[in-house]
């Protein structure tokens, strides 16, 4: 193929994607001293999801103040404004090549690519949807994800039911709750599979309780009715297997349904890529430099795994920016096949815990993130290199709904290799 | 004073009622010749019901009883297929099909097909178990053997209705959608007066086509005439699973247990988009409105398809879905004329949708007896190709694009479709003007994220080139508006 005719830009950083972790990343590659910088964002405006998200509680742990979504996006803008970096709006990247080059298209770009050096994905996450989770009965309208109605409300500024229920406890759908009970709506009540809410405590007490809308725990939807619009839902309470308890059902007339089941990383394009995937995330195996299996391409943010807080999501996005700096520059230290690694992995009690691989020569500080399978109260976290173990760290509490972060010094290492495990001990 | 009935009716020639894929292929076929022709269906979209839910299958036609109306039509539908489809510009891929057997039982049962595949006409070849494996290294180590079709196919069945009608209007056939026939009354002159909810027409011939309804409008017309007749539908309810294009490799044939006496039994196949389906089940209901997918169902269904294929990754379901089979109570298709100028096609289930282009034939050589037919010099067969991104080397994309900005624009990120392919699929004749409708034409909302994604676009351009205001336009039909008010605006404002 003759490049020229598809319009082939060469850049040395390619960033897919304008959220939180995309904007961070370009602007910590710059102030890293890459030059040549594309963003590259599938809508029309750079925030990514911030842009819906109007609520406050951004920005707490990054700039020491509550900011909304958009207000939290316009700070990272204008971050990046200050410096060169091309940003191109309404530019789906639709395949990335294995030689890194990143084809996208748009009304005002064409079809076209751009070849990189290195290239930061920052695609976010999907929402688990209604077919995912295989709820029966009927299909009527009025069933859709909590992300996609906090769009059309928060966005394209329409309401989407008037008698509401909550599938999920996840964080979206306890705002969703408070959104909808501000605009008018009557929200029935939140349910959730697990016997313990999947958002954090603050939205528990400030779209739920504040409102008075009842959360059912270990209860789920078993049935939807409804021939044109959904008319009305049948909730059953579970056991400990997530068997449905006989005599519980409980119906509900509704006509609509939110579902907030869980984000899923979003990781086509790595996948056609044939990057090697994380079997618990659903993103990528990466290092500690958020490097994935194909060198210099990296990723951050949701699409790597799932965050509670948008500031975590950028700061991730940083780490990912100054690392994909340091390949540019030939300074990240090629992985040879016979450098020590040290693989990690998630013992009793931990869903996951990235990142997958450590180079003990390559950095002098490992930041190990993590989630909990249930929660835990008065516990204590070891961490164990080869079966031995080299920490313990008590805890007062451990929520899944809370990711966990956990720095490791180069000299806490006893062995540059081997396996690193992590378990949850009583204390 | 009601004008209406002081004008004469609007009248046609033929009036067909049901524009599912037997409906829109008999509309094609009748095209051909110099007729005034108006397609009816009481749904906002052309093949929204069993059209729209079934699995997608173009069948060898090895399996009905010989000599039967539907070895028949399956056979001769069958070879229709590959010249229509080119003609229409219709996804077909013909993958050949796989029906294992597994245990010694089905193995003797795999001789008894192949034998009424001979008397039916229809190519077949046993395969050892080895030779099986090597063609589908993912299928049961328990195979023993299995009867290879490869005349069998997979096609797009959204695809193929909405080419038929569109093809059917371009050659001068009206279509009316949202408007329910309630009428079917003989007049003196013997032409048929057709009531609506919206109107009323003359017609010298009625083709009833009228899908899980039409036992009930071929009553009802018989009724009107003195004649007393007990055409029955009774819906056969399948569920099925839908699992995302995950790997083109991962099986490539369409695989079927040996059929039973409920059916064909479970299938696991791959579509033409590279997704697979799963299913489907065969349960009677009494209702025609019952849609409803059950956990107890769908567990049976991939066990039974887990029993075929055992490493189905369960990750890739992304949808499950229901269809009724329009049974007739004797189980056989009815391609009838019990009265001069009604041809009833009735109980039109599994393989309707290959023999729905051999029954259009047939409805041609029986409306003759109400209609002179003579041929419409004007006709053409062909339907203008779609333009798909997706399918194009990059260097004729860029190309394209280049010379249509709007086909730059990706909706869906799923399936890779853009607002130039949509705004495409809403002009053209039999246009879309749902959400579902876009969906089924040209796929976003087909993937992963199940519209979560572009939904807000699709709305968006609907509403752009419908004229409505985005409330307005609804998912599926009248009553499934997906959003309600602008916020801020209230009734009283």
């Amino acid at each position: 193929m003759t490049p020229d005719l598809l319009k082939t830009e060469t850049f040395d950083l390619v960033v897919i994607g304008a959220g939180s972790a995309g904007l961070a990343a370009a602007s910590a590659a710059a102030d890293a001293g890459v030059e040549r910088i594309l963003i590259l964002e599938k809508e029309d405006f750079p925030g990514g999801i911030l842009l819906q998200c109007v609520h406050n509680g951004f920005g707490l742990h990054r700039y020491e103040q509550e900011l909304t979504g958009p207000e939290y996006a316009e700070r990272a803008l204008s971050e990046l404004r200050r410096k060169r970096i091309d940003l191109r709006c309404g530019a789906m990247v639709l395949s990335i090549t294995p030689d890194k080059e990143v084809r996208y298209s748009g009304e005002k770009y064409g079809y076209r690519a751009a070849r990189a050096k290195s290239v930061v994905c920052a695609t976010g996450a999907d929402e688990r949807t209604r077919g995912a989770i295989r709820i029966p009965g009927d299909r009527p309208a009025g069933v859709m994800t909590a992300g996609l109605a906090q769009h059309y409300m928060n966005l394209d500024g329409y309401t989407v039911g008037r008698r509401v229920f909550i599938l999920g406890s996840g964080d979206i759908g306890l705002i969703m709750a408070r959104r909808v009970t501000l605009e008018g709506g009557k929200v029935l009540g939140v349910a959730e599979l697990m016997p313990y809410s999947n958002g954090l405590a603050r939205n528990i007490a400030q779209c739920l309780n504040d409102f008075d809308i009842p959360l059912y725990l270990s209860h789920t939807v078993r049935e939807i009715r409804g021939k044109k619009r959904l008319e009305q839902i049948v909730l059953s309470q579970v056991d400990e297997n997530f068997a449905f308890v006989p005599g519980t059902d409980k119906t509900f007339d509704v006509d609509t349904l939110l579902l907030s089941v869980g984000l899923i990383p979003s990781n086509r394009l790595l996948t056609e890529l044939g990057v090697r995937l994380h079997p618990k995330t659903g993103g990528p195996v990466v290092d500690e430099t958020l490097q994935t299996s194909i060198p210099g391409i990296f990723s951050c943010g949701n699409s790597l795994h799932v965050h509670d807080l948008a500031d975590f999501v950028s700061m991730e996005g940083e780490n990912a920016g100054r690392c994909a700096a340091l390949y540019i520059q030939e300074k990240l230290g090629a992985e040879s096949g016979d450098s020590p690694v040290v693989r990690t992995e998630p013992g009793a009690g931990i869903g996951y815990l990235l990142p997958s691989v450590l180079h003990a020569e390559r950095a002098e500080e490992f930041l190990l993130k993590f989630r909990v399978r249930k929660p835990y109260r008065d516990v204590a976290l070891l961490l164990k290199l080869n079966g031995r173990l080299m920490k313990k760290i008590k805890k007062p509490y451990l929520l899944p709904a809370e990711m966990e972060n956990l720095r490791l010094k180069k000299e806490e290492l006893p062995e540059p290799s081997g396996t690193l495990t992590l378990e949850v001990a009583d204390e | 004073m009601n004008r209406t009935q002081e004008q004469p009716l609007e009248s046609f020639d033929g009036v067909i009622v049901g524009a599912g894929v037997i409906g829109a292929a008999v509309a094609r076929a009748l095209a051909r010749y110099r007729l005034s022709l108006l397609l009816l269906d009481r749904e906002s979209d052309v093949g929204t019901v069993t059209s729209a839910a079934n699995s997608a299958i173009v069948h060898s036609g090895y399996d009905p009883v010989p000599g039967s109306l539907k070895a028949k039509m399956n056979v001769a539908g069958n070879r229709l297929f590959p010249e229509t489809c080119r003609q229409l510009d219709v996804d077909l891929k013909m993958i050949g099909s796989l029906t294992l057997a597994i245990g010694d039982e089905e193995v003797a049962v795999l001789d008894e097909l192949a034998a009424r595949a001979a008397q039916n006409g229809v190519p077949v070849e046993i395969l050892s178990r080895a030779e099986v494996l090597r063609r589908e290294p993912n299928l049961t180590p328990e195979v023993r053997a299995a009867l290879f079709a490869p005349t069998a196919g997979i096609v797009n069945p959204f695809e193929l209705t909405v080419a038929l009608a569109e093809n059917a209007v371009q050659n001068g056939v009206t279509l009316r959608l949202n408007e329910e026939v309630t009428r079917v009354a003989p007049a003196p002159d013997g032409w048929y007066t057709v009531t609506t909810s919206r109107g009323a027409y003359r017609t010298r011939a009625l083709v009833n086509a009228a899908g899980l309804h039409a036992d009930t409008l071929a009553n009802a017309a018989l009724a009107e005439r003195g004649r007393s007749a007990d055409y029955e539908i009774r819906p056969r309810k399948g569920e099925y699973f839908v699992l995302d294009h995950f790997d083109p490799e991962f099986i490539r044939h369409t695989i079927f247990t040996v059929p039973t006496q409920k059916g064909k039994g479970i299938l696991v196949t791959p579509t033409t988009h590279g997704n697979y389906l799963i299913g489907p089940s065969a349960e009677f209901t009494d209702r025609k409105d019952n849609f409803a997918t059950t956990d107890e169902t769908l567990a049976r269904v991939l066990a039974s398809a887990q029993k075929l294929v055992p490493s189905i990754p369960t990750r890739q379901i992304i949808r499950q879905f229901a269809g009724l089979r329009a049974v007739e109570k004797r189980g056989e298709f009815v391609i009838d004329r019990p009265a001069p100028g009604l041809i009833n096609l009735l109980g039109i289930q599994s393989p309707g949708l290959t023999a729905s282009l051999a029954i259009a034939e047939e409805v041609v050589n029986l409306i003759r007896n109400d209609v002179p037919l003579e041929e419409n010099p004007d006709f053409d067969p062909r339907r203008r190709p779609r333009v798909r991104l997706a399918r194009m080397a990059p260097l004729d994309r860029a190309a394209y694009v280049a010379e249509h900005p709007s086909f730059g624009r990706i909706v869906c990120r799923c399936e890779d479709v853009s607002e130039g392919e949509i705004v495409d699929a809403i002009r053209r004749p039999c246009g879309a003007t749902t959400v579902d409708g876009v969906k089924k034409r040209v796929r976003p909302g087909f993937g992963k994220c199940q519209g979560g994604f572009c939904q807000p676009q699709v709305v968006r351009i609907l509403a752009r080139e419908l004229g409505r205001k985005p409330e307005e336009i609804p998912l599926k039909s009248p009553g499934t508006e997906i959003l309600l008010e602008r916020i801020g605006e209230t009734d009283d404002a």
